[in-house]
């Protein structure tokens, strides 16, 4: 039984170091991507604006709910002016970074995986090495920068839409007073909160991006493992970003 | 090709849309916003016997009007006094230099914040200077303490003119 | 997986690798393009060992080879007129009427002109394998590589693709790798045969001269006979001994 654990332990230790290695390689190959800027700019698109919809839905019943709760919750300390800070910090902070970057991993993740994971399985990425075209150049690395660009942005589009989520209800429905919903708000918030929250989602779009990418390249050239890389994609990349939460909320305390 | 218009529209409606929320976020939402391109300032310092809980960031007040903010505390092992250094926005920039910093609490328990009191010289304060007038916080368990100790001691008075006359009427027999 | 191989593939010639299933006729083509990297030997393209090369002398040695796929490998999201144009894209400066014209050219080659504007998954087996071959000649390679091009094809597609291996040989003197097992068509185009059976090969010659090699496992693969060095049984216990334990244990 042992041996076994020991088995899987060394099986994640190499997969480890094989992606760390696949990082390095998408990143010294980055620069001449960016020269083609097109490429990167298609890519920005397909995990970026066409997760606009899921994301702007999802932020704004986020932000709806955390006004309800807050309100009910600082009804009872009587601080329900408070519920612009809260509601911002909430989502500022946690909810905004972490339930996009979940999110981007169940819609672009996937597709990122799958899109690779064909490419290998119908020999495309052998094709175009065979025509002198360098596939991590020309496929892989402007998936991974669409990604890691995206990423911020749709967590920064899912907080504000949650802060105004928030301020339908506690304003408009619960009756908190617009001033100070946001006078309170502005003198409790701090840049470096969000800075917090920017950092997170940037991290939280190489991770997933990086997973993504790396699950489809090494796919098994089948039906069932390009399938198997998208679920991985999803549930690697949901870990590694609760993961990384911890850390980056640590570090900046 | 045509493809690529359409295309090229939505990514930069989108990142359109994803800077503005950035810039909302950094800007609308927190009150210093954008101190990078914020407005000019100056530095001064305050030295205190005893700051209780002022934290970095505290605001800096003038006559109830934020005029600036706390920008770093530290400990002079010399005077054995807290230091603290006030950034104030450069557009009140006639502070006499006689001024004196108080540290006040908000409201009732909330946190503290240096309150100026004009003074009334013709020199007004400048980057790098230092405010010599000043009053330390409020600590609650000091208060408590005086007022105990002035408790024990109006008790003890009361007590003593009743000690004291047959003393006074032994000596003059 | 190899032991011993020795081959010299003829400049201008088509020549045909064929083999039983698992003798690594792909993992050849492999060794040849590069893309894989072999344990021992010396493996020379055009004069130049392929072992030495660096990721860049590779990929420019690679723009004189092209490579047919057994699935076409096309790449999806672009045309038929994309996929083609892509080599031309990637590594020229052409304007676009001159990539606009070698692309017609070559699609005119291969006969499927009029479908430049469909997209891959619009075309059947036979004609995704002619746009690739259209792609991988697009940039006048010296050497084409088929990997398997018959398979799956009906008996017209599959005349239509041994005409064209035949017809760029004669017209363009590209020298031509053929790996496939279908011995009766590939003999009608290839100038050499080679027969590979346990990593080493076991004859070579013209298609001719393999008809009437006398060596057992030639003559089980020419004539297509089911027993042979090859054996028809996947190795197994002694079959008596089996189907009495079986009913000892019940």
């Amino acid at each position: 039984m042992f041996g076994e654990l020991w088995e899987s332990f060394t099986d994640a230790l190499e997969g480890l170091g094989s992606v760390v290695h696949f990082l390095f390689r998408l990143i010294v190959n980055s620069p001449r991507v960016l020269l083609r800027f097109n490429l990167i700019s298609q890519q920005i698109f397909n995990s970026g604006a066409l997760s606009l919809i899921i994301i702007v839905l999802s932020g704004l019943f986020v932000g709806m709910v955390l006004g309800l709760q807050g309100f009910q919750l600082l009804q009872r300390f009587g601080s329900e002016e408070a519920l612009g800070t809260a509601a911002t910090i909430g989502l500022v902070k946690e909810l905004g970074p972490v339930v996009t970057a979940l999110l981007f991993a169940g819609r672009a993740g996937t597709a990122l995986a799958s899109e690779l994971g064909l490419m290998r399985a119908t020999d495309q990425l052998s094709a175009m090495e065979m025509m002198a075209v360098d596939p991590i150049q020309r496929v892989v690395v402007p998936r991974f920068l669409g990604g890691v660009i995206a990423m911020p942005l749709l967590a920064a589009i899912f907080s504000v839409i949650g802060i105004y989520g928030a301020q339908l209800v506690g304003v408009q429905i619960m009756g908190v007073d617009s001033g100070s919903f946001w006078s309170q708000m502005r003198s409790a918030v701090s840049l470096t909160d969000v800075t917090e929250g920017i950092a997170k989602s940037f991290a939280f779009g190489v991770a997933c991006s990086l997973i993504a990418v790396y699950q489809g390249y090494y796919a098994t050239p089948t039906a069932e493992g390009v399938g198997r890389a998208t679920t991985s994609t999803v549930v690697t990349s949901a870990v590694v970003i609760l993961f990384l939460d911890y850390l980056i909320t640590a570090a900046f305390l | 090709m045509r493809k690529s218009r359409t295309l090229n529209l939505g990514t930069g409606s989108f990142v359109l849309l994803g800077f503005a929320a950035l810039f909302f976020l950094t800007t609308q939402t927190t009150s210093r916003g954008l101190s990078i391109f914020g407005p000019a300032r100056y530095e001064v310092t305050a030295k205190f016997d005893n700051i209780g809980d002022l934290k970095v960031g505290a605001p800096v007040s003038m006559s109830g009007v934020e005029v600036g903010r706390v920008a770093k505390i530290d400990f002079d092992s010399n005077e054995y006094k807290a230091v603290v250094l006030l950034r104030l926005n450069q557009r009140f920039n006639k502070i006499p230099t006689d001024s004196d910093a108080s540290i006040y609490t908000q409201g009732l328990l909330g946190g503290k914040f240096i309150g100026l009191t004009a003074g009334g010289a013709d020199t007004y304060l400048k980057d790098k200077g230092q405010i010599d007038f000043t009053q330390s916080a409020f600590v609650l368990e000091n208060l408590i303490g005086q007022v105990l100790a002035n408790f024990t001691k109006s008790k003890a008075d009361s007590l003593s003119p009743a000690d004291a006359t047959p003393r006074a009427t032994e000596k003059t027999k | 997986m190899f032991a011993g191989l020795d081959i010299q593939i003829p400049r201008g010639k088509v020549t045909a690798v064929m083999g039983p299933s698992g003798t690594g006729k792909t993992t050849l083509l492999r060794l040849i393009t590069g893309q894989v990297l072999a344990d021992g030997g010396e493996i020379k393209v055009a004069g130049q060992d392929m072992q030495a090369l660096s990721r860049a002398e590779l990929y420019v040695l690679r723009r004189r080879m092209g490579m047919l796929f057994q699935n076409g490998a096309l790449l999806t999201d672009f045309s038929v007129f994309e996929n083609v144009a892509f080599p031309l894209r990637e590594h020229t400066d052409l304007t676009e009427r001159l990539i606009r014209q070698l692309v017609l050219t070559k699609l005119q080659a291969v006969g499927l002109r009029g479908a430049a504007e469909l997209m891959p998954a619009e075309l059947s087996g036979g004609m995704s394998r002619r746009v690739a071959l259209a792609r991988a000649i697009v940039m006048d390679p010296e050497l084409l590589i088929y990997d398997e091009p018959f398979v799956g094809l009906d008996p017209i597609s599959l005349g239509v693709i041994l005409r064209l291996i035949r017809r760029l040989n004669d017209t363009l003197g590209i020298t031509s790798i053929v790996v496939s097992h279908d011995v009766q068509e590939i003999s009608t185009v290839a100038d050499q045969v080679f027969l590979l059976s346990g990593g080493k090969v076991v004859a070579g010659g013209t298609p001719q001269e393999l008809k009437t090699n006398p060596t057992e496992i030639v003559k089980q693969f020419i004539g297509g006979l089911a027993d042979g060095p090859v054996p028809f049984h996947f190795p197994a216990a002694d079959y008596f001994g089996e189907l009495m334990s079986r009913s000892e244990d019940l």
